[in-house]
């Protein structure tokens, strides 16, 4: 029963960063129709520019800042403006294998300018264990759980109780009328690009300890996250977020109780069960698109 | 005139094949080049200096050493064809490669031209194809894995062991002779968990492992995944010890891993940094000759090449026909053969046994902790 415990908190913590990622997956689709599958490789990079900015010398304080920042201006304004715009127009499928190109291009610069080999990356949590329920529970998991939640709580808050958020929802749900009502259509949706790459870094900064920073690590992620998205509803945030918690709990669940030479089948599974079943995702809802 | 003529052109032929028969050749085939660098530059350096020593002492038998370099460049198909021209020229004993995989595609050959082959790989299947010319210079997972059982079961004194292993060749070889040594001494096996090449999340496998409450723990996984594993386990709050090897405690590792490698132990079979004599012996001429320290290729190398000479001797003829069979068997003392460094058997399928060391990560360094003695 200890070990049940365990395994839902370490499930729950693993969820919440899929669950962070998977919020900017359904983030730029509600709003610009951008299947990102370069969403893993998002999350790979800012914890090797936060490496970088550590190792021209800057603290670990100030390398979250700027690897923050820089993955804003990177992986929110140039992906936007230099792939996303152009390719735009020629429909949903061309630019999202132009985000599959993308992934590669990221991974492959990665590995030229770092190495293929993983680097050790600090934790923003200290190692330890509080004692919850009884049970002992490591700092980093609940660290992990906390910035996670936090970040949700404020997105959620951002997009429903204020006047910025309801104009994004606009900007989603029907851009001709936002902009016949005054709505920066344009604006909005460069702001879910920031916000989007916001989070990918704010998930590199929880993941990377557990991970170790490597090119590769952004494939397992970016599939988890695209897995979390789908199953909890691609048009809902909240979809997202609950798709993520699942999938981390069903992963860890699948280790240790079916086999771990299967546990990546197990999500896979659900994903199909869910697609032939509830398409529009389990908290989602068909034919509807909002924020 | 012409019969002196003639006289002269025997004399200087008998002289010059006389001088040519009086250095001994030997062939290596090495990763120079490409990924295996490091172990290939290591290894040929080693044997370079067990020859430069042995000839300064006179050779073997009054008779000098000789030794030919190629690069495979880490690439097995380039081993196989640098071994082929090797074997073209005939030579005493072949050296090399380093790579399991290059020594796997090698090995044929060599025993086709009945050359013995004296080589760096450590996968176990190479001495299990009853290859009769091939010899390790280190030890293979049948070698060290009893030796690691004995020392969970022995010194441990853990009852109950959790297996963790990565599923691949080298996991599963070296997981299956672990299983089987810790049974038959008496250790229980409670959790025999296989893991991915690559995985990255560990949460479940630890939390088997905690439920599982084992004495000790026994990782047998690549050394990123092993990284990850031990942060984990420290998340978790594992206690019980960590036992490994090479792949649990090296330099890469506790870089990685930082302080959740701290009190990991492993199993070592050759490192430079052994508590013996005759090691420190060869790393300080090493470092001088070189200018940097040799890892445990430059002294598979270096051994190697003593290792010809004591076989050589023992038969008192240099005879490549019958080097095998000579080695086979042999049990070569550092006393009577310093350059050997350790007393060393060999067996039938060209297996060793030497003693070898436990190594501990203390704060972020290895420390040689016991010196594991021979199995037999």
């Amino acid at each position: 029963m200890s070990n049940l415990f365990d395994l839902l908190v370490a499930g729950l913590a693993t969820g919440a960063i899929y669950a962070l990622v998977a919020v900017g997956f359904t983030l730029l689709w509600q709003t610009s129709q951008t299947i990102n599958f370069a969403q893993g490789e998002f999350v790979m990079l800012p914890a090797f520019l936060m490496l970088a900015a550590m190792h021209v010398g800057a603290p670990f304080w100030l390398a979250i800042i700027l690897g923050i920042l820089l993955s804003m201006i990177l992986l929110g304004l140039a992906f936007k403006m230099l792939l996303v715009d152009p390719m735009m127009r020629h429909g949903v499928l061309p630019l999202a294998i132009a985000t599959m190109a993308l992934a590669i291009g990221i991974k492959e610069a990665v590995k030229q300018f770092f190495s293929a080999e993983a680097s050790p990356f600090p934790s923003i949590v200290p190692t330890g264990d509080i004692s919850v329920l009884g049970h002992a529970v490591s700092l980093q998991s609940i660290g992990v759980l906390v910035v996670a939640i936090l970040a949700v709580f404020g997105l959620t808050t951002l997009l429903n109780r204020t006047s910025l958020g309801h104009q994004m929802q606009a900007a989603a749900q029907n851009p001709t009328v936002a902009r016949i009502i005054g709505v920066p259509v344009e604006r909005m949706i460069l702001l879910t690009f920031l916000i989007n790459a916001f989070l990918v870094a704010l998930a590199s900064l929880l993941i990377t300890p557990i991970y170790l920073a490597k090119f590769s690590s952004g494939e397992v992620l970016g599939q988890a996250a695209f897995i979390a998205a789908i199953v909890g509803g691609f048009n809902q945030v909240r979809g997202a977020i609950a798709g993520g918690l699942l999938i981390g709990v069903l992963d860890n669940l699948a280790a240790a109780y079916v086999s771990t030479q299967y546990r990546a089948a197990v999500p896979m599974i659900f994903l199909i069960a869910v697609i032939l079943f509830r398409p529009q995702g389990l908290l989602g809802r068909a034919e509807e698109r909002t924020v | 005139m012409k019969s002196t003529l003639l006289v002269g052109a025997l004399l200087t032929a008998i002289t010059t094949t006389g001088a040519f028969a009086q250095t001994i050749k030997l062939a290596d085939v090495a990763e120079l080049s490409g990924g295996g660098a490091t172990v290939g530059t290591n290894w040929k350096n080693g044997i370079d200096l067990a020859i430069e020593e042995i000839n300064a002492k006179g050779g073997i038998l009054g008779r000098k050493l000789e030794v030919t370099h190629a690069d495979s460049q880490s690439n097995p198909g380039v081993a196989r064809a640098q071994v082929q021209k090797a074997l073209d020229a005939e030579p005493y004993v072949l050296l090399g490669p380093g790579y399991s995989g290059s020594v796997k595609v090698t090995a044929p050959l060599a025993a086709e031209a009945g050359i013995t082959q004296i080589m760096g790989g450590e996968a176990a299947e190479l001495t299990q194809a009853g290859n009769k010319f091939l010899f390790r210079t280190s030890f293979g997972q049948q070698s060290s894995m009893p030796k690691v059982a004995k020392y969970i079961h022995d010194d441990m004194k853990a009852k109950s062991v959790a297996v963790v292993w990565v599923n691949n060749d080298f996991g599963r070889g070296g997981r299956d002779v672990v299983i089987k040594e810790l049974e038959r001494l008496g250790s229980k096996v409670v959790a025999d968990l296989s893991t991915e090449a690559g995985q990255a999340d560990f949460a479940a496998d630890v939390g088997k492992i905690k439920a599982a409450n084992p004495d000790a723990v026994f990782v047998y996984l690549n050394e990123e995944e092993s990284a990850r594993i031990l942060k984990e386990l420290k998340r978790q709050g594992v206690t019980a010890p960590l036992m490994g090897e090479t792949t649990l405690i090296g330099q890469k590792v506790i870089e990685l891993a930082g302080d959740a490698a701290n009190g990991a132990r492993g199993h070592v079979g050759l490192t430079t940094d052994a508590p013996v004599e005759l090691i420190k012996g060869f790393r300080d001429r090493f470092s001088k000759k070189y200018n940097y320290v040799p890892d445990h290729n430059g002294l598979k190398g270096y051994l190697a090449v003593y290792m010809v000479k004591a076989t050589t001797e023992k038969m008192g003829k240099v005879d490549p026909k019958a080097f095998a069979d000579t080695l086979h068997g042999l049990t070569i003392k550092a006393s009577e053969e310093p350059g050997i460094l350790m007393d060393v058997t060999f067996d039938q399928n060209g297996d060793i046994d030497r003693q070898s060391f436990l190594v501990e990560v203390v704060d972020g360094k290895q420390v040689v902790k016991q010196v594991l003695p021979k199995l037999k």
